[in-house]
């Protein structure tokens, strides 16, 4: 049957070797008239293991170019992290409102960005982000074990460090500088640690 | 390496005897040991004992490969069509569903599609396939053209199959009589018991 061999489908500029004409489309079309998938995901072994040097080429080319994207989009979050301004001092509670064991949460810097203050003693205070670092589920305080524990993945923080105990965090919970100015408890700062 | 041009297969149900050579042959070979590629299946085994060798029939379109999700199913260069590549089958039975001939089988313990690939360890080298070689009636045939003519003077071969709208030319052959026109079965018609008269069905069978 092969003496009357069909002329390749795929056209002289394919780069394929002419043995590879068996290939013919459900819908009887020209190989060129067809979809780019078919192109992608041929059939037929011999173009599946083709590599034309242009496709390859190509790779290398824009992958490369996204690696230089992203060193440069490093570099740039580097200066802008930099050139923050100071995140301001934030009133959080009034002494009085907090006794020892109890915890606040409050929003700081950003209004989505929730914090828990927590009175461990009469006179120390911790506050830390409430975003487990593994996944961002919300810390909760446990007091009875000295922790923070998060529900999503059982993720346990130390209540006095923010840093974890337990579970699949690895980072430290970021700590929130605490200023006791006139009875008042303030924020000033969040300290992101690794 | 490919299977040399010339030589074609040419399967002649009206010679099949069920002996079930090819079935044993075929779970011979190294590449699939213990594990029979072709079927042999009964025509309608309430009315006769009629059998029918089903091997691939390695379509110029294969059905398999187009709906094949995980792009597991090749074709080398000489229109053969093999067995899903292992690395890439996902085991999931499209390929068993789509083919019009029923010929892919899923070997669930190796979560592998397997197929009948003309004994390409074989055929590659210029061998026959297994099953070809040790049919006792003929019903299983590789070779040439010619050859076929001269051995079966009243046959001719078939190779365009139809399935509904689907057109499908494969590169194995059909053997059916010479003197009669070809005639296309409505395979999803003829699935339906109230359609056909099934002793006329074999009646056709047996005339030649």
């Amino acid at each position: 049957m092969n003496d009357t061999k069909k002329p390749s489908p795929l056209g002289r500029d394919s780069g394929l070797s002419p043995q590879s004409s068996v290939l013919t489309t459900p819908d009887g079309r020209p190989y060129h008239d067809q979809p780019q998938w078919r192109n992608d995901f041929p059939i037929d072994w011999p173009q599946d293991e083709l590599v034309a040097r242009r496709d390859f080429t190509k790779f290398l080319v824009l992958t490369s170019l996204a690696f230089v994207v992203g060193q440069a989009w490093i570099f740039v979050e580097n200066v802008r992290r930099k050139r923050r301004a100071v995140p301001p001092v934030r009133k959080i509670a009034r002494l009085a409102d907090v006794p020892v064991g109890a915890a606040v949460t409050f929003a700081y810097p950003e209004p989505h960005d929730d914090c828990l203050l927590v009175r461990i003693a009469e006179d120390r205070f911790v506050a830390y982000g409430q975003k487990c670092t593994h996944l961002s589920c919300a810390v909760t305080p446990r007091l009875a074990e000295n922790c923070l524990f998060c529900p999503c993945h059982h993720g346990v923080f130390d209540l006095a460090t923010g840093v974890p105990t337990a579970g699949p965090p690895r980072r430290p919970l970021p700590r929130v500088v605490l200023e006791i100015r006139d009875g008042t408890i303030y924020a000033k700062g969040v300290e992101v640690r690794t | 390496m490919s299977a040399p041009s010339q030589f074609e297969f040419f399967v002649d149900p009206n010679r099949c005897i069920g002996c079930q050579s090819c079935v044993a042959a075929c779970s011979e070979c190294d590449t699939h040991r213990g594990h029979s590629m072709i079927h042999l299946e009964y025509v309608d085994r309430p009315i006769s004992v009629q059998t029918v060798p089903v091997i691939c029939m390695h379509c110029d379109s294969p059905t398999c490969a187009e709906v094949c999700p995980a792009d597991a199913i090749k074709r080398t260069e000489d229109g053969v069509v093999q067995t899903a590549r292992k690395p890439r089958c996902i085991a999931c039975n499209n390929c068993v569903l789509a083919c019009p001939f029923g010929v892919p089988k899923m070997k669930t313990e190796f979560q592998l599609m397997m197929k009948c690939d003309m004994c390409y360890d074989r055929t590659s080298v210029g061998s026959k396939p297994m099953c070809a070689s040790v049919c006792p009636s003929g019903a299983l045939h590789y070779g040439t053209r010619e050859e076929v003519e001269l051995l079966r003077p009243n046959s001719q071969p078939v190779n365009t199959f139809q399935f509904g709208a689907q057109t499908i030319t494969t590169k194995v052959n059909m053997m059916v009589p010479r003197n009669k026109g070809i005639q296309h079965i409505d395979v999803t018609a003829a699935m339906n018991e109230d359609a056909v008269n099934p002793a006329g069905m074999m009646e056709n069978l047996y005339e030649d």
